[in-house]
C-alpha cells in the first residue's frame, strides 16, 4: 500500500539533502550544478504526486502518518502526517519549486550552487512545516524556513535588500517566539507536543486568549495581516524574482495554514471571542491595502501590497464562520474555509506567475518602476498576453482561479453580514483598478522609450515557465470541484470540531 | 581518616592531569624554540588521556572521598568529558595563532593545565575549602594567561582588571562561605544540606551568607551587575587565550553553582526569599544588559563577551527553575554553549594571521566570498548563539524555557524569548557582514588542515546535535540523576 511508504519524509529530506549536495559541488561547473538542482526538484514533484493520488478524500483522519520518538525527554516526536488542507499546500510548495530553479537558470550569475541550493532545502522545509503534527517539529521547520530566505534575499537582493531582509527576520522571529512560548505551555497541559492533542486539550478563556493572541503574533506576521504587514513589500521588492514567487507562493499561506491547525481548534472560544479583530484587520487589508496597491510605482511593490489586500480574503473566510454558524446558515460556513483555501493555492499560482512576470521584465531593462515601460506589447506581443491574463486571474475574472476563491469567499460573508461582503466585494473594483491600471501603463499604448523599443520577447524557458502556471491558474479557475472535494472531509471535521465550545 | 589505595582511583583524573602539568613543565625546560610543538603534543596527548581516564573510572554512583572533602558522580564525570574536549578544541586553535606572535611558549600549556585542574577540582569538590581551592587555582592562571603577551598594554590592563575584581569576588564568596560556617558548622555540602534541611541555624547570618556567595558566583560567572571585567578581559586577552576563558571556565563556573546553591543549599532556593529570586534578578539584567550592549559594539571580541553575559542569564534561568529538568537544561546549555563559544573564536582566530588581528566585525566583511566553507560554520555558530532551529542553540533555550514554564514562571519565559529576539540582531549582523557586504581584505585565510578539520566538526555538531539532541540531553539527564 502506497500510503504506508514514507513518502512525507522523502518529500521534506530529499531536496534538503539534495540541496546540500548542491551546495557541495560547487560553482566550477555551473551547468551540471543546474540540472542537478532541478532534476532534484522535478524528482521531488514527482515522488510528492502520490499524496494527492494515493490520498483518501472520504476521511478527516491524518494519513500518511510517520511517528517516531525524537527527544524522549520532552515526547518531542517526529510526527508527520497530512489531511486536506495540508496535502493541497504541499504539493503547490512541490510545484512552485522546479519552476522557481528554471527562472533563476541565466540570471543568477553569482554563486548559482548556493542560490539553487538555498530554495531546494527551502522547499523541504516547507514541506515539513505543512506535514509536522509536532508541536515542537512544525516550529524547528517553521524557524528553519528564514535561514534560507534571509539569504536569498540578503546576498542576491536588490539594492537597499540588508534593510530589507533584517526586517523580514526580525519581524518573523518576533513574531513565532511567543508561539514558543504558548506551545511549551500547552505541553505542560496535555504531555506532549502532539498538535491533535493540543485540539482537544481543555483550556479556559483566559488562557485561550493568551495562546491565541500568542499564536495570532506568529501567524499574522507571516500572513500577513495589516498593520504588521509592513516587511512584506520591502522584501518582496528587494527579493530576486525566485525569492519572491517562493515568498507569496508558499510562505504567506504558511500563515494561513496555522490559522486553521492551530488557532481555530486549539482556541476556539478565543476564536469566537475575537473574531471581530481577525475580521476588521481583514477587511482593512482587502479595503484599504487594495488602495495602497493603486498608487505603486513599482511593479513589485503593487503586487506585494496586492498579496496583502488577497491574503486578507483569506483570513476573513476563516474568520466569518462564527458568525455564520450564530445566523444558522447551514453549509456557509464551509465555504468560507474552502473559500480562504482556495483562495491561497489560487493566489500561489497567481502572485507567482505576476512576480514571474516582473521578472522577465526586469531581467532585461533592470528596472521595476512602471514609468520606465509603456507599450510592451508592440514588442514582446506573447509576454503581453501572459501578463495580460494574469492580471485579469488577480483582479478576479470568472473562469480563472482568482475568481473562485474570492467569490466563495463574498458568498459566505453575505450569509454572514451584508456590509462584510459588500466592503469584501469592493475588491473586485479595486483589485482590477489597480491591476489593469499597471497593465494599461505597462503593456499597452506607444513604445515610450528606447529600452522597451529592444526588449526581446520570452525565450522558451520563460515559456515554458509562465504557460504552465497559466495552465493551472486555467484549470483551477475551470474546474476547482476535485481541490475543494479533497478538502471537504478535512474542512467538515473542523468545524464540527470547532462548533463545540472547549471551555 | 582512613586512608586506602582504592581512594586514588576516583581522583585519577586530576592526578593524570598534574602530572602531565609537570611534565611538560619539565620537559618544556629542555626543548629548544623550534620544538615547542613537543610541549604542544604532550599537553595534547596527555588531554586525551585524561579523557579516557575520566570515562573509565566513571561510574553511575557516587562516592565521597577524603573526609567527605571530595565527590565523585556522574554530573562531575560529564563536566569534566565537557572540560578536558573543549580545552582539547581550545589548544589546538590557539597553536596557529600563538605561533604567529612569537606567543608559542611552554608557559601557555602549563598555566592552561593547572586552570583545568583547578576547574576539575571546582567539579568534584564537596566541601567549601575544595571549592575555593580549585576555584583560585583556576583563576590565578587565567590571570596570568590574559597577560600572557608581555608587550601588549591592553593585555596588562586587562590582567590587573581581572585580578582586582576576581580577588574582590573571592573575598566576596569566602565572607559568604565564612558567615555560613558559622551559622552551620560545617564546610561539607552534604552536611550543610542536612542542616539547612532541619533549620537548626541562625537565620540571619545565613541569609547574609547566601547573599554574599550568590554576589561571588556571580562575579565568577560574569552576571549583570557583576559582569564588568568581562568585556574588558575578553578584548585585552589575547584571541587564543579568550577563546580558553571563554568557553572550559563556563562548564567549571556552572558546577561551582551546582556544587553551592543545588548540593549544600537546595532546601533555601524556594521564593524571593532563597537563593531563586537573587538568580531571578541576576538572569534577567543579564538577558537584559548583555543582549542590548552587545548590539553597539563593533569588535567581535567585546560582542562576544556581552553574548556570553546573555548567555549566562541563559544558564541562570534553569538552575533557577530548582528541578531536576531545570538543572538539566542548564547543563545542556552550559555544554552547548561551551562548544558554541569555541568554534566562534576560533573562526575569529582562523581570519587572523602573522601581523594582523580580526578583531572588528569589519574584518569578517564578504567572509563567503574569501572562504564559503568557514563562512557556513560561522553563519551555524551564530544562528546558534542566537538559538535558530535547526541548530542546537534552539535545543538549549527550549529546554531551559520548559523548565521554567513548568514551574509556573511562564512570566520569565517571555522575558527569555524577548531578549532573544533583541540578541538575534546583532548575531544575524555578523551573518550580514559575512554574507552581503564585499569583501575589503581579499587576502587569503592561511588556516592549517588541523584547525580546518575541527573547526568544520565544530560548526557541523551545531547542526548535528540540533537535528539529534535526544543523545546529548539524556547524558545530561543522568548526570543530574536525582
Amino acid at each position: 500500500m502506497i500510503a504506508d511508504w514514507p513518502i512525507l519524509s522523502l518529500t521534506v529530506w530529499l531536496p534538503i539533502i539534495g540541496g546540500f549536495m548542491v551546495l557541495a559541488s560547487g560553482d566550477r561547473e555551473a551547468n551540471a550544478t543546474k540540472w542537478t538542482a532541478l532534476t532534484i526538484a522535478v524528482l521531488t514533484f514527482i515522488v510528492s504526486l502520490p499524496l494527492w493520488f494515493a490520498f483518501d478524500s472520504a476521511t478527516a483522519q491524518m494519513q500518511f502518518v510517520e511517528r517516531v520518538p525524537w527527544v524522549p525527554a520532552f515526547n518531542v516526536e517526529y510526527y508527520m502526517g497530512i489531511d486536506g488542507i495540508s496535502m493541497p499546500l504541499i504539493i503547490l510548495t512541490t510545484f512552485i519549486t522546479p519552476l522557481v530553479v528554471i527562472a533563476g537558470w541565466e540570471v543568477i550569475k553569482f554563486r548559482p550552487s548556493q542560490y539553487m541550493a538555498a530554495f531546494l532545502i527551502m522547499e523541504g522545509v516547507m514541506v515539513g512545516v505543512f506535514s509536522a503534527l509536532d508541536a515542537m517539529l512544525f516550529y524547528v521547520f517553521w524557524e528553519a524556513m528564514l535561514i534560507p530566505m534571509f539569504l536569498i534575499i540578503g546576498v542576491w537582493g536588490g539594492a537597499n535588500r540588508v534593510y530589507a531582509t533584517i526586517k523580514f527576520f526580525l519581524y518573523t522571529f518576533f513574531g513565532s517566539v511567543f508561539m514558543l512560548v504558548a506551545l511549551i505551555y500547552m505541553y505542560f497541559q496535555s504531555g506532549s507536543f502532539d498538535i491533535l492533542g493540543f485540539h482537544t486539550l481543555k483550556l479556559g478563556l483566559t488562557e485561550q486568549i493568551l495562546i491565541f493572541i500568542a499564536f495570532l503574533m506568529a501567524f499574522a506576521v507571516k500572513v500577513p495581516m495589516w498593520p504588521v504587514h509592513t516587511w512584506l513589500p520591502d522584501a518582496h521588492v528587494e527579493a530576486p524574482t525566485g525569492g519572491s514567487v517562493i515568498l507569496a507562493a508558499i510562505m504567506l499561506k504558511i500563515g494561513g495554514y496555522g490559522f486553521l491547525r492551530f488557532s481555530l481548534p486549539i482556541t476556539p472560544d478565543a476564536s469566537h471571542t475575537l473574531d471581530w479583530l481577525i475580521i476588521g484587520m481583514s477587511l482593512i487589508a482587502v479595503v484599504y491595502i487594495g488602495f495602497v496597491a493603486l498608487i505603486q510605482q513599482d511593479m513589485k511593490k503593487l503586487i506585494a501590497y496586492s498579496s496583502i489586500a488577497h491574503m486578507g480574503f483569506v483570513t476573513l473566510g476563516f474568520f466569518i464562520i462564527f458568525i455564520i454558524n450564530q445566523n444558522n446558515a447551514g453549509s456557509g460556513a464551509a465555504l468560507g474555509v474552502q473559500g480562504g483555501m482556495v483562495q491561497m493555492v489560487s493566489h500561489g499560482f497567481i502572485s507567482a506567475a505576476l512576480f514571474l512576470c516582473v521578472g522577465v521584465l526586469y531581467d532585461r531593462l533592470h528596472s521595476r518602476q512602471i514609468n520606465d515601460y509603456g507599450g510592451v506589447v508592440n514588442t514582446m506581443p506573447i509576454f503581453a498576453a501572459f501578463m495580460v491574463f494574469f492580471a485579469m486571474a488577480n483582479a478576479g475574472l470568472p473562469g480563472t482561479s482568482g475568481f473562485v476563491g474570492e467569490f466563495m469567499v463574498i458568498l459566505a460573508s453575505f450569509r454572514a453580514d451584508f456590509w462584510y461582503a459588500f466592503l469584501a466585494a469592493t475588491t473586485l473594483i479595486i483589485g482590477a483598478a489597480y491591476t489593469l491600471w499597471m497593465v494599461k501603463r505597462v503593456i499597452f499604448g506607444e513604445v515610450t522609450n528606447e529600452g522597451v523599443a529592444t526588449l526581446k520577447d520570452m525565450n522558451n524557458r520563460e515559456f515554458i515557465v509562465l504557460g504552465t502556471l497559466a495552465a493551472a491558474v486555467l484549470l483551477l479557475g475551470l474546474w476547482p470541484a476535485p481541490l475543494v472535494e479533497v478538502m471537504d472531509a478535512s474542512v467538515n471535521n473542523l468545524l464540527q470540531h470547532i462548533s463545540v465550545s472547549k471551555l | 581518616m582512613q586512608f586506602d589505595s582504592t581512594q586514588l582511583i576516583p581522583v585519577l583524573p586530576e592526578i593524570s592531569l598534574l602530572t602531565l602539568a609537570c611534565v611538560v613543565l619539565v620537559v618544556d625546560l629542555f626543548i629548544r624554540e623550534e620544538q615547542r610543538i613537543i610541549s604542544y603534543g604532550i599537553s595534547q596527548v596527555g588531554l586525551i588521556l585524561t579523557l579516557l581516564i575520566t570515562i573509565l573510572v566513571s561510574q553511575p554512583t557516587t562516592q565521597i572521598l577524603f573526609d567527605g572533602s571530595y565527590i565523585r558522580d556522574p554530573m562531575s564525570d560529564l563536566l569534566k568529558v565537557g572540560i578536558l574536549l573543549i580545552t582539547f578544541l581550545a589548544f589546538l586553535y590557539a597553536k596557529d595563532y600563538l605561533r604567529d606572535r612569537g606567543l608559542f611558549k611552554g608557559e601557555f600549556y602549563t598555566l592552561g593545565l593547572f586552570a583545568v585542574l583547578g576547574m576539575m577540582i571546582m567539579t568534584s569538590a564537596n566541601s567549601f575549602l575544595t571549592i575555593y581551592l580549585g576555584l583560585e587555582l583556576l583563576a590565578l592562571c587565567l590571570y596570568a594567561l590574559v597577560a600572557f603577551n608581555r608587550n601588549s598594554p591592553q593585555g596588562a590592563e586587562a590582567a590587573m582588571k581581572y585580578f582586582v575584581l576576581g580577588a574582590l569576588a573571592s573575598g566576596m564568596l569566602l565572607y559568604g562561605i565564612s558567615m555560613i560556617y558559622g551559622a552551620t558548622g560545617t564546610l561539607r555540602f552534604d552536611e550543610l544540606a542536612q542542616v539547612v534541611d532541619k533549620g537548626d541555624m541562625n537565620q540571619l547570618v545565613m541569609i547574609f551568607g547566601v547573599v554574599f556567595l550568590v554576589i561571588g558566583l556571580a562575579f565568577k560567572l560574569g552576571a549583570v551587575p557583576f559582569h564588568m571585567w568581562v568585556p574588558d578581559v575578553y578584548h585585552g586577552a589575547p584571541t587564543a587565550v579568550t577563546l580558553f576563558i571563554g568557553s572550559a571556565p563556563k562548564i567549571a563556573a556552572f558546577a561551582l553553582a551546582m556544587r553551592l546553591l543545588v548540593d549544600g543549599l537546595a532546601d533555601l532556593h524556594g521564593g524571593w526569599e532563597g537563593w531563586q529570586g537573587m538568580l531571578i534578578i541576576l538572569a534577567v539584567l543579564s538577558m537584559g544588559i548583555g543582549n542590548l550592549i552587545a548590539i553597539a559594539q563593533t569588535n567581535i571580541k567585546r560582542m562576544l563577551a556581552y553574548s556570553t553575559i546573555s548567555h549566562v542569564g541563559f544558564i541562570l534561568l534553569g538552575i533557577l527553575a530548582g528541578t531536576k529538568e531545570g538543572y538539566t537544561a542548564a547543563m545542556f546549555y552550559t555544554l552547548v554553549y561551551a562548544l558554541m563559544s569555541a568554534g566562534g573564536f576560533g573562526v575569529v582566530i582562523a581570519l587572523s594571521r602573522k601581523g594582523f588581528e580580526a578583531e572588528n566585525l569589519d574584518d569578517f566583511k564578504g567572509l563567503n566570498q574569501r572562504n564559503p566553507w568557514f563562512a557556513g560554520m560561522m553563519l551555524l555558530l551564530m544562528f546558534s548563539m542566537a538559538g535558530v532551529p535547526p541548530t542546537v542553540g534552539f535545543f538549549a533555550k527550549l529546554f531551559v524555557l520548559d523548565a521554567v514554564v513548568s514551574v509556573d514562571l511562564t512570566w520569565l519565559a517571555l522575558v527569555g524569548v524577548f531578549f532573544s529576539i533583541i540578541g538575534a540582531f546583532y548575531y544575524i549582523r555578523v551573518i550580514k557582514i559575512m554574507y552581503f557586504d564585499q569583501p575589503t581584505d581579499e587576502s587569503p585565510l592561511t588556516v592549517g588542515m588541523d584547525t580546518q578539520v575541527v573547526l568544520s566538526l565544530n560548526g557541523l555538531a551545531m547542526l548535528f546535535l540540533g537535528l539529534f539532541p535526544a543523545g546529548l540531553l539524556s547524558l545530561c539527564s543522568s548526570a543530574i540523576g536525582n
